[in-house]
């Protein structure tokens, strides 16, 4: 049985670690990521949403637990999941519409989205959270 | 009934399509949305709150929250197909999933209710 040996040797390519993701695969891997992060905190966004608006004593409120560090780390990583969701949700929507699909223009495209992303992340954190 | 909600077939380009809608809705929102924060930008508490008070920004907050808890909805149940195998499981999460949603818009509604 000479061919046990060789199927044992054939690659499967599940182990995550090895898997080469394409730039783009990346990037849409964490449009899943960066949704599902922004689902599970809607409940603080609500919250805080709600205290900027409610009274000006609520208002200070908001302000002062948004100045927490910790709560300033959790919206910094809420503040990029919506930005890099954005960005790669537009790239999707132009995909669907078949704008952008060859290699070259869809690679092109995921590099786009972090290059805008990931600065406005750091802009808008500098000017709101820091 | 009960038997799309575990299969997930024949009416997915609804939901396809829904997805698609509501992104474009909440990704016009953004742009309203900093833009017209910016404009009251150091204001404080009642430039703040005047901007959301107007019955056009309370109106397309709305809309923005019912796009955004139906986008949510499809979103969290395709990633739920993907990786819950178990069907009971994954049934008890997705009803979760739908309940904490409506809360949410419940939640937004008061918030831009009291107003
Ligand atoms: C400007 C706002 C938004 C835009 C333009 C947008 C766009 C999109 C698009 C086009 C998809 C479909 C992607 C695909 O099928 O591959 C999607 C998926 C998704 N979105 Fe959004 N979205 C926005 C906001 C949000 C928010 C605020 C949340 C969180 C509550 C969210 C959660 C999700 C989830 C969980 C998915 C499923 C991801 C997946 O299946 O991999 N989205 N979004």
């Amino acid at each position: 049985m000479p061919e046990v040996g060789i199927a044992r040797t054939r690659p499967k390519y599940l182990n995550l670690v090895q898997i080469r993701l394409p730039l783009a695969g990346f990037v849409s891997i964490l449009h899943r990521v960066s949704g599902a992060f922004l689902f599970l905190f809607l409940p603080l966004l609500l919250w805080l949403f709600g205290a900027s608006l409610g009274s000006a004593e609520s208002f200070e409120q908001f302000r002062q637990v948004g100045g927490h560090p910790l709560a300033k780390l959790v919206l910094l990583g809420l503040l990029w999941s919506y930005l890099h969701h954005f960005c790669c949700g537009i790239r999707c929507l132009l995909l669907d519409m078949h704008i952008g699909v060859s290699r070259e223009a869809s690679r092109r495209s995921a590099v786009a989205v972090l290059a805008v992303s990931i600065p406005l992340t750091l802009i808008l954190a500098g000017a709101l959270l820091w | 009934m009960v038997k799309r909600i575990l299969v997930g077939a024949h009416y997915g380009f609804r939901d396809w399509l829904a997805q698609r809608i509501t992104a474009v809705v909440m990704a016009l929102y953004t742009v309203l949305f900093a833009v017209a924060a910016a404009s009251v930008a150091g204001s404080g508490f009642e430039g703040w709150r005047a901007l959301f008070a107007s019955g056009f920004m309370r109106f397309a907050t709305f809309v923005f929250f019912v796009a955004l808890a139906w986008h949510a909805w499809i979103g969290v149940r395709d990633i739920f197909m993907d990786y819950i195998k178990p069907t009971g499981l994954r049934l008890a999460l997705h009803v979760l999933v739908i309940l904490v949603l409506v809360g949410y818009l419940g939640w937004a509604a008061l918030i831009l209710g009291r107003l």
